[in-house]
């Protein structure tokens, strides 16, 4: 018997079970429309926080002050968080071999003031550099320049949260001279806006000054709270922070075995961090639904056992008008891969459309991924043919002279 | 005239718990081409066993036997299945039909299990097949939509499809009223004047006098082999028969 023959043989049987066969279907359909929608919840909430991490800089490296140590900062001694100083920048700055762009960072908090309106903000002082590294524009106005920076000029640029908490009505914040705490600084230039993180943090609160403003006009110290820089490409990230941590290592005349007395993370490291904690969560998610496939297997396990049963005649007649046991075998196991294969499409339209409701109707980042539709569909057809094979053994081990006579 | 089954010495036992049954003890025949035997006995006498084994459902414990020339008894399980395609024809008693299918579809059945047959030749088989019994125009009838007498001509016509060497008819007519059986067994005369070979099992000694020659079984062993020298017509008995007895 050839393949087209079983093939009609089996989609007949089905066509004779409508009702039975679509209820066996019902299983293997929602298990696969479900994986295919929690894996496209995972893959967007990956992608989505993906972007954001990018939106931040992706190649960002920070360097802190102190070693690497657990939280609550256990054996730091006090001089440690000075370790970081000018010195340690301009040597990066000069000897690194991948970074983009390099900017110190010290930031203090108070009050901004302007006319009748003030806000609660932090100032953070920093380069020019520093747009690169964080990914921001200057929309209005520009950044504060070099010369600004030599002489620790009092200027800055805001973000879009503090120009609609100072400039309420709307004028142009360029050029004002707005104060913080005590000290009038000039706005340079507004920054575009980025909106809030996936962390929930206010990209548009932040207030830029040349660092040397605020190191000697606002906290009145020599040490840096941290160092930002921006590795050339993702890639060579890790190369930049060896490169970065030479150079410090040899600033800081640290010897052999002695450990850093400061910690440098990357963006990417956060990154991983984030998506990691993600893909286990989208993991889980494709695990219940998982399950499910695997009932809606042993649905069509059932179903085809008290299909053999039901149709012990029927095997026993095409036994004896020349079917081999192989023949009776594949009638079955195709029967069974027919309901699985055409769940499993079913599924998958339903698990796209699912999918692509919750995107539209929730707002949720979604991104349905051809290896998952792929991995479903294999996985139904494996289903198929593992939870068929029991059945379609035991009918084509069945003798035919006892399957003619059974009543 | 060549042998088409040839039975030598058959013996047949059956474990059942530690007792052996033997159900046939040395059964040994030959039937040519182109006779109509009928194989009767009681209940118990073998019948069935020998009918399993003619069919080549089951294999002999010793003993040879021959289907056309083919020694059947060393053959595997799914060269037996090929065989059966080939050159057996099977008529049951409660016709075995696949329900909500359609007699044309019926009668395909042995044929979708050799792939040496195109679709198209299939078909065209079966509707040959199916107006030699006369049901040209009940063709597309399903098997729920037709008589006892139309489902029983649809498994003959299903049992001639492939050409078989031989018919095997179990208690063809069983099932079916007198006028109706009469009716088959108008068939089976006919078949059998074209020269088919046909093997009717029954326990009926009516339809005996309807057949070329009688095997008589009794505990396993073949207690009578007589050649029937006034062959009735089944046609004649059926002219006779009142018509709608049962109305």
């Amino acid at each position: 018997m050839n393949g087209t023959n079983l093939f009609k043989i089996a989609l007949r049987a089905i066509a004779n079970n409508k009702m039975r066969s679509f209820l066996t279907m019902l299983g293997i359909i929602i298990g696969v429309a479900s994986v295919i929608t929690m894996l496209a919840i995972g893959q967007g909430s990956k992608e989505s926080i993906k972007q954001n991490i990018a939106e931040m800089g992706s190649n960002m490296i920070m360097i802190h002050p102190g070693a690497d140590r657990g939280p609550g900062g256990a054996r730091m001694s006090a001089d440690d968080a000075q370790s970081l100083t000018l010195t340690d920048f301009e040597n990066i700055v000069n000897q690194n071999k991948y970074l983009a762009a390099v900017s110190p960072n010290v930031s203090s908090g108070g009050q901004l003031i302007y006319g009748n309106n003030n806000y609660q903000a932090s100032v953070t002082g920093v380069s020019e550099g520093y747009l690169t590294i964080r990914q921001l524009k200057v929309e209005s106005g520009q950044m504060f320049t070099e010369a600004d920076i030599k002489a620790a000029t009092k200027v800055c640029v805001i973000g879009k949260t503090i120009v609609d908490n100072l400039f309420p009505k709307g004028s142009d914040p360029v050029g004002q001279v707005i104060r913080f705490n005590k000290m009038p600084v000039r706005v340079v230039g507004v920054l575009k806006s980025k909106g809030y993180n996936s962390m929930g943090m206010d990209q548009d609160a932040i207030v830029l000054m040349p660092y040397t403003t605020v190191m000697k006009r606002v906290l009145a110290q020599t040490y840096l709270q941290s160092i930002y820089a921006s590795a050339i490409t993702e890639e060579i990230t890790p190369l930049a922070i060896k490169d970065v941590t030479a150079i410090l290592r040899t600033d800081h005349k640290l010897r052999d075995g002695e450990d850093d007395d400061f910690s440098i993370r990357s963006q990417e490291e956060i990154s991983s961090m984030m998506t990691s904690t993600m893909s286990m969560l989208t993991l889980l998610l494709a695990c219940v639904a998982g399950i499910s496939l695997v009932v809606g297997g042993i649905g069509i396990m059932n179903i085809m056992y008290v299909s053999v049963t039901e149709r012990t005649r029927e095997i026993g007649l095409r036994m004896s008008v020349g079917a081999r046991g192989i023949d009776i075998l594949s009638q079955f196991l195709i029967e069974a891969i027919l309901i699985s294969v055409t769940g499993g499409v079913i599924g998958m339209l339903l698990g796209i459309a699912a999918s692509l409701a919750v995107k539209t109707l929730a707002g949720w980042p979604i991104s349905v991924q051809a290896w998952t539709v792929l991995l479903s569909f294999v996985v139904c057809t494996i289903t198929g043919v593992f939870f068929g094979w029991y059945p379609a053994k035991k009918a084509a081990n069945l003798d035919p002279i006892e399957a003619i006579r059974y009543e | 005239m060549k042998p088409i089954i040839e039975l030598e010495n058959i013996r047949r036992d059956f474990i059942v718990g530690d007792e052996t049954v033997r159900a046939l003890r040395g059964v040994t025949f030959s039937i040519a081409e182109g006779e109509f035997v009928t194989i009767m006995g009681t209940s118990g006498s073998g019948k069935s066993t020998l009918l399993n084994i003619l069919g080549c459902l089951d294999t002999p414990t010793s003993g040879e036997y021959r289907l056309d020339g083919t020694p059947v008894r060393t053959m595997s399980k799914s060269a037996r299945a090929i065989l059966r395609n080939r050159k057996i024809g099977f008529v049951f008693q409660n016709y075995n039909l696949l329900a909500k299918t359609t007699a044309v579809e019926n009668v395909e059945l042995p044929l979708m299990y050799n792939s040496a047959v195109s679709a198209a030749q299939r078909h065209e088989r079966a509707v040959t097949a199916l107006k030699r019994v006369g049901l040209g125009d009940r063709l597309n009838h399903k098997s729920n939509q037709m008589s006892g007498g139309q489902m029983q001509r649809v498994a003959i016509a299903r049992a001639l499809v492939n050409d078989p060497a031989v018919i095997l008819a179990d208690e063809a007519t069983g099932n079916l009223d007198t006028r109706t059986s009469f009716e088959i067994l108008v068939l089976f005369q006919e078949l059998h004047k074209e020269g088919r070979t046909i093997i009717f099992v029954t326990h009926n000694p009516e339809i005996a006098q309807y057949s070329s020659r009688n095997i008589m079984l009794r505990d396993g062993k073949v207690r009578d082999d007589t050649t029937n020298p006034h062959v009735l017509n089944a046609a004649e008995k059926l002219a006779q028969l009142p018509v709608n007895e049962d109305d």
